[in-house]
């Protein structure tokens, strides 16, 4: 095969059969390659679609199993789940703790607390720590623990155990219906609440050195005096705060109980309008919101907040109704997220999330008369009791409830905040932690660096790109064109570093000079021409048409040079020696050593290659019969320019603006360098921002896979690709369009 | 515009207003964008070049007293870094105390050395205090491994602890000695790195293997006992190194010098912790050039020291290098592939169209866009797949599903895909008609037509694509960070040990190397020269790549316009 076959057409040799096999293979592959290659390049995506789409999926149950309630016939008083979602737990009033498989209902183990119960209280959730009222007014602490083994391999085996810190007497307060019990390392605070009161009991606590043991020493033992009926009690995790709810009055009263041994009633707070009652309370993982339901079927979270006297209110925050506008029997809450459900008598559930306002499920329940629930520790198992003792159990899939519409493009009013606001904080040292997760500040932070960029880059690079093309003697225009576009290869690492370290100091020491430079380049180039105009016509003639610019480079150094020169004086006289604390102590205007003007300038730089090189192409490419026809019907070069050349080349010019626009969005490590990387939303020109491209880089290494921060990233990174991919594609098509209007002309 | 007088254009028309009415101050405007826009280029292109050369520079010391007022004076030994004017008012708010009378001050930036002893390297200073300056010949800076250079004057040079030689004479003693460290410290590296990290890389390989058949059940007792005797053997094998190292360092170890500092205060230095000593004052022009070239030397052949902020930069130019050379084995067959298909086999309409302007358009989509894809398609789906399938007996630790050298160039040759496929495309579009029919006319097929014309013709057109594509991704370091470049990398991708080429390892780029030392490293100041001079070898590189493939580009360009005629 090495030599042209000479084959008859006749007949066909083996060898001109091996050519034709050949030909086939080489097409089938070219093609098969091809349309691989392509087909790659739309994976990229679908697979970042593919990764983003499940936030936006809804939550779904799946009953698993149904059964009557394991262990005595007594009523119900608690049910937890263990972490892996095997075993459950039942304490009922008889005080018996029953430990039982939650697959099949079958008891495992039956432990008793020693007396009956009336109320049972989750104290440490996180921890399985609980405490129960006995009927004979004592509190007793306890915690419910489990041990994995594998005695067969890998076979799991869960042993559940109970265990009493502080003993299983307990501690004698008072007889009731409610409980709330709070314990960290050094405090331990009991509320018992009675018809018309509420017994409070503090403790200091203290461990031995010698032998671990733990003391606890009384500090205070009052009784509150309640006007209404006490329905519900509830303490915050820090101890700070004892709300108690009449459900029928819709009451609430806060109490201020750092010092327990002296509670103040801090306010009283009416829960609902037009006297509809409150039918259930409780508290949202964290431990700052409370959220109480009505009879009307809404939901409202409250949390304290400091108002203008500088007092804390407990301020309503959101709401939430329950689609049928029933009445909710109770309310689960999640363990670590700020999700809940709401059951109601009708067998109706309702899973929500609060930070992100959204109903992630409604569900019928297998069984109707629904009283009581629990949500396993890690929201996959959903246990649910009917009236009868009936219990159902389901698998939860609900990986992201904190997205939403509003969550990631709206204001949101997070906890401990004043306001709602816009706010991106995605971790945090502890678990309890309310992820923000708003998109806003950084797309703001996105199109301030685009916008402060192009600021920068689009008058140097649309006058550069109009005279290169229009003005400038082609000898000159050889040595400019690949010069300037060669700066569009050089890597943005190094203008960020150079932005960083170098210019962001040096504007910090020169910012008067900076601005003196601005006007006086501007001032310079008009000035230089009109001294030029009236030079002598020897000196005139002996530089050629179309090399301004390089007469200009001196008188344009001493112009920077002179602004540079001045920066000192300037700043001694009007701005006290020191522009920048200037401008905080007078101005009230925050200045960032790394800032958008750092930022602007750098990316601007970056960008203006990009939209010369492409403007260029477009003024270069106006036909030249256009321009001719106009300087012989007696126009200036400079009304050609304005009124023929421009208008024609002018679709090319926006295309070359949004490409350069494109770059800006997308550019990480420039923003990454030269800016603080904060993500506040503030137009200020001194101060910093966080893009979407660099908060990417940040924070995607530390992101745990297929978590909903990590989905965000991927959203993220999908919001730039499309962005940047649609303002290209239309660049491009209007590119094209132009490109055959000129080979009409 | 409605003249009423006949403007005879070229006729001297004087007059501002005239002058105005013409449009000339707006050419002017325009003239000034270009000469602004190439000054920018210029200028950075020289800041950064020389800041870059200067980094290897042997500065001259000065010895003096600093006397700022209302303190006790200091005596100083410092190379002076840089100077800046420095309003009162700034100094102020540094907490400095200033004359009220006078306005600006010149601040310098002085090298002192010695972290050990006073804290940090540099310290600012103010030009009018530093009194009494000399620059005494015998001033001499170590180089050391750790705790930056040490400034001071050489007092004796000990050997065992006694002192073998004092002044001038110590000075001679302390280049011979410092030799033979510097032969024994080659050779403990040499011990250290290739000897021992194969040992280590043998034994890991056999845990691995025996962990393998522990997982399908097939570590029979002889299999367990044979790979219990090749550790064995390399445990004997390490031992016998582990005490020829101890030799080693004893050896090392036998060596000091006492050096006196600024404040008089006396240290001894072994000389296995000095990497060179050198004296500036008293190098002439020749002697400093010399120098000069060997710390550049340094810079390019050497591993980094001090946290990336001294000694050389080989592994980054190393890791750059590896990446690329893959990158460009995945990137130029598919994009050459998939641009004869589009330019010759698929069928010219709307869909080619569409594919063309889709593809270019890849090229503006941000490349931390590619880090991300990378990182989730590449590193955790295909990675974490191999993994369970070829390599479970190494998890829980993942060996392809994390950051590597594979995925890195992998997630790299997508993003310079676009650039390959345009650049050869039009390669392929510049290739006349005629040279393909009479190809076809004399009786080659398609695929032979392809083969033996259409692709010599076009092969600087790829090479233009490859080269442009080399370039950025030399440059590329927002999707590195996402996908296998790491700050410091233990072991080259490439060594000795089988399969030589580690497609799994983390490695080091030049690139990210900048922003790491400039942004993540505890000693910004130190590690600013070293920044400069990477960032000089990297934008040399890619100006150089960008120039060649340009010329290629026109030189191909006329070569098929002789041929359109």
């Amino acid at each position: 095969m090495n030599q042209p076959a000479a084959a008859s057409l006749s007949e066909i040799t083996p060898r001109a059969r091996l050519r034709y096999l050949l030909d086939r293979l080489a097409t089938g592959g070219v093609t098969f390659g091809g349309l691989g290659v392509i087909f790659a390049v739309v994976l990229i995506f679908f697979y970042l679609l593919w990764v983003v789409l499940p936030l936006f999926f809804p939550a779904s149950l799946t009953p698993l199993a149904q059964y009557l309630a394991p262990g005595s016939a007594a009523p119900s008083l608690y049910y937890a789940m263990e972490e892996q979602g095997e075993q459950g737990l039942r304490i009922s009033a008889d005080g018996q703790a029953t430990f039982f498989d939650l697959n099949s209902g079958t008891v495992s183990q039956t432990l008793s607390l020693g007396a009956p119960l009336t109320a049972v209280t989750e104290v440490d959730v996180h921890r399985g720590n609980l405490a129960a009222l006995t009927a004979t007014g004592s509190v007793v602490r306890f915690d419910h623990r489990y041990k994995l083994s594998y005695p067969k391999g890998d076979e799991r085996v869960i042993t559940a155990r109970l265990e009493f810190p502080y003993g299983e007497e307990g501690f004698a307060v008072a007889t009731g219906q409610t409980l709330a019990v709070r314990d960290s390392d050094d405090k331990l605070v009991i509320a018992v609440g009675d018809q018309q009161s509420v017994h409070l009991v503090g403790y200091r606590k203290s461990t031995s050195f010698l032998d671990d043991a733990i003391q606890l020493d009384e500090v205070g033992r009052v009784t509150l005096p309640i006007t209404g009926k006490v329905d519900q009690i509830i303490i915050d995790p820090l101890m700070e705060w004892l709300y108690v709810i009449d459900y029928q009055r819709a009451q609430l009263y806060a109490f201020w109980i750092k010092q327990p041994a002296t509670p103040r009633l801090n306010e009283t707070v009416g829960l609902t309008a037009d006297g509809v009652p409150t039918v259930a309370a409780g508290m949202l993982a964290g431990g700052i919101s409370l959220l109480t339901a009505a009879a009307d079927g809404e939901i409202t979270q409250w949390f304290p907040i400091r108002n203008t006297e500088g007092l804390y209110r407990l301020q309503k925050v959101r709401s939430f109704a329950d689609a049928q506008g029933q009445a909710a029997a109770a309310l689960i809450f999640e363990e670590s997220r700020r999700s809940f459900a709401t059951l109601n008598r009708s067998g109706d559930l309702e899973l929500f999330h609060a930070t992100s306002e959204a109903r992630v499920a409604q569900e019928q329940m297998p069984i109707s008369d629904l009283v009581r629930g629990s949500l396993s520790p890690r929201a996959d198992r959903l246990l649910v009791e009917s009236g009868e003792r009936q219990i159902a159990v389901l698998e939860v899939d609900n990986p992201h409830p904190e997205i939403s519409w509003k969550a990631l493009w709206g204001k949101v009013w997070y906890e401990n905040y004043q306001e709602p606001e816009y706010l991106w904080q995605s971790s945090a040292a502890n678990s309890d932690f309310e992820p923000k997760y708003s998109l806003s500040p950084l797309s703001f932070g996105t199109l301030k660096a685009a916008f402060y960029a192009m600021l920068f880059a689009v008058p140097l690079a649309l006058a550069g790109a109009v005279f290169t093309a229009y003005f400038m003697a082609p000898g000159l225009r050889q040595i400019v064109k690949p010069t300037i576009e060669v700066m569009e290869a050089l890597p943005t690492v190094i203008l960020g570093f150079l932005a960083g370290l170098w210019l962001a100091p040096f504007i910090e020491n020169y910012l008067p000079g900076i601005f003196l430079m601005v006007v006086f380049l501007i001032l310079a180039m008009p000035l230089t021409g009109w001294i030029w105009f009236n030079a002598p016509a020897s000196l005139r003639n002996r530089v050629p048409d179309g090399w301004q610019p390089g007469i200009l480079v001196l008188p344009l150094l001493l112009a920077g040079a002179a602004a540079l020169l001045l920066s000192q004086p300037v700043e001694m006289v009007f701005f006290d020696g020191n522009m920048p604390q200037w401008l905080t102590n007078q101005m009230g205007i925050n200045y960032d050593q790394r800032n958008s003007l750092v930022v602007g300038l750098a990316m601007g730089f970056a960008v203006i290659p990009t939209i010369f090189s492409i403007a260029e192409d477009a003024v270069f490419g106006v036909p030249k019969h256009l321009s001719q026809g106009s300087l012989a019907l007696g126009a200036t070069p400079w009304q050609t320019l304005i009124r023929v050349v421009i208008p024609t080349a002018s679709p090319g010019i926006f295309s070359a603006l949004m490409i350069g626009m494109g770059r800006a969005v997308g550019e990480t490590m420039i923003v990454l360098m030269a800016t603080g990387n904060t993500p506040i939303m503030d137009f200020n020109i001194f101060e910093g921002f966080r893009t979407l491209s660099a908060n990417i880089a940040v924070e995607m290494p530390e992101s745990e896979v297929g978590s909903t921060h990590f989905r965000i990233l991927f959203l993220a990174g999908l919001v730039l690709f499309m962005f940047t991919f649609v303002f290209n594609t239309l660049a491009e098509v209007i590119r094209q369009r132009l490109r055959s209007k000129y080979s009409s002309l | 515009m409605e003249n009423t007088q006949p403007d005879l254009r070229g006729a001297q028309d004087s007059g501002f207003r005239a002058w105005w009415k013409d449009g000339d101050p707006w050419i002017w405007m325009t003239g000034g964008g270009v000469a602004i826009s190439v000054l920018l280029v210029v200028g950075l292109l020289a800041l950064i070049t020389v800041r870059g050369l200067a980094h290897f520079w042997p500065a001259d010391v000065v010895q003096g007293i600093y006397q700022a007022p209302g303190d006790e004076p200091m005596p100083v030994l410092a190379e002076i870094r840089s100077r800046e004017d420095a309003s009162a008012a700034r100094l102020k708010s540094a907490g400095l105390s200033v004359d009220d009378g006078q306005e600006i001050y010149e601040r310098l930036l002085l090298r002192v050395g010695n972290r050990d002893l006073y804290g940090s390297d540099f310290r600012y200073a103010l030009n009018d205090w530093l009194v009494e300056r000399e620059y005494p010949e015998t001033v001499t800076v170590w180089e050391r491994l750790e705790w930056g250079n040490l400034i001071g004057f050489l007092v004796d040079v000990r050997e065992s602890g006694e002192v073998v030689a004092t002044g001038d004479a110590a000075w001679e003693a302390f280049q011979t000695r410092q030799q033979r460290i510097l032969d024994l410290r080659k050779e403990m590296h040499h011990l250290e790195k290739v000897e021992i990290g194969r040992i280590n890389y043998e034994l890991e390989r056999l845990r691995l293997k025996r962990r393998g058949l522990e997982l399908d059940q097939k570590l029979t007792a002889e299999r367990d006992a044979a790979i219990r005797a090749k550790e064995a053997d390399f445990q004997a094998e390490y031992q016998e190194l582990e005490k020829q190292l101890v030799a080693l360092h004893e050896n090392m170890a036998r060596d000091a010098i006492r050096v006196e500092v600024a404040t008089g205060e006396q240290l001894t230095v072994p000389l296995a912790k000095i990497v060179r000593g050198y004296r500036p004052n008293a190098m002439g022009i020749f002697a400093k050039l010399a120098f000069y070239f060997s710390k550049a030397w340094e810079f390019v052949s050497d591993e980094p020291r001090e946290a990336n902020t001294e000694g050389g930069i080989f592994p980054a130019i190393f890791g750059t290098v590896m990446m690329v050379l893959l990158m460009s084995v995945f990137v130029t067959p598919f994009g050459v592939v998939a641009a004869l298909y589009l330019r010759e086999y698929a069928k010219q309409g709307f869909v080619t169209q569409t594919i063309r302007v889709a593809v270019n358009n890849l090229a503006g989509v941000p490349s931390i866009v590619y880090g991300v894809f990378g990182l989730g398609f590449f590193v955790y789906f295909l990675g974490g797949s191999i993994d369970e399938l070829f390599f479970p007996e190494a998890l829980p630790n993942p060996t392809f599903g994390t950051g590597g050298l594979l995925w890195a160039s992998l997630t790299l040759a997508i993003l310079t895909l676009p650039v390959v496929i345009v650049a050869t495309e039009e390669g392929l579009a510049r290739i006349p008609r005629a040279v393909r029919e009479a190809s076809l006319a004399l009786g080659a097929t398609r695929a032979e037509t392809l083969w033996r014309v259409v692709l010599p013709m076009s092969s600087p057109a790829m090479m233009t694509g490859l080269i442009l594509a080399v370039a950025r991704a030399a440059g590329e370091v927002a999707p590195l960070m996402l996908v296998g470049v790491v700050k410091l990398a233990p072991s080259l991708p490439l060594d000795g040990n089988v399969p030589f080429l580690h497609l799994d390892r983390k490695f080091m780029h030049l690139g990210f190397h900048i922003y790491d030392v400039g942004f993540q490293s505890p000693n910004v100041e130190a590690a600013r020269p070293l920044v400069y001079a990477t960032a000089l070898l990297l934008v040399l590189v890619i100006i150089l790549l960008n120039l060649f493939a340009v010329r290629v580009r026109n030189r191909l360009r006329e070569k098929y316009r002789a041929l359109e005629h």
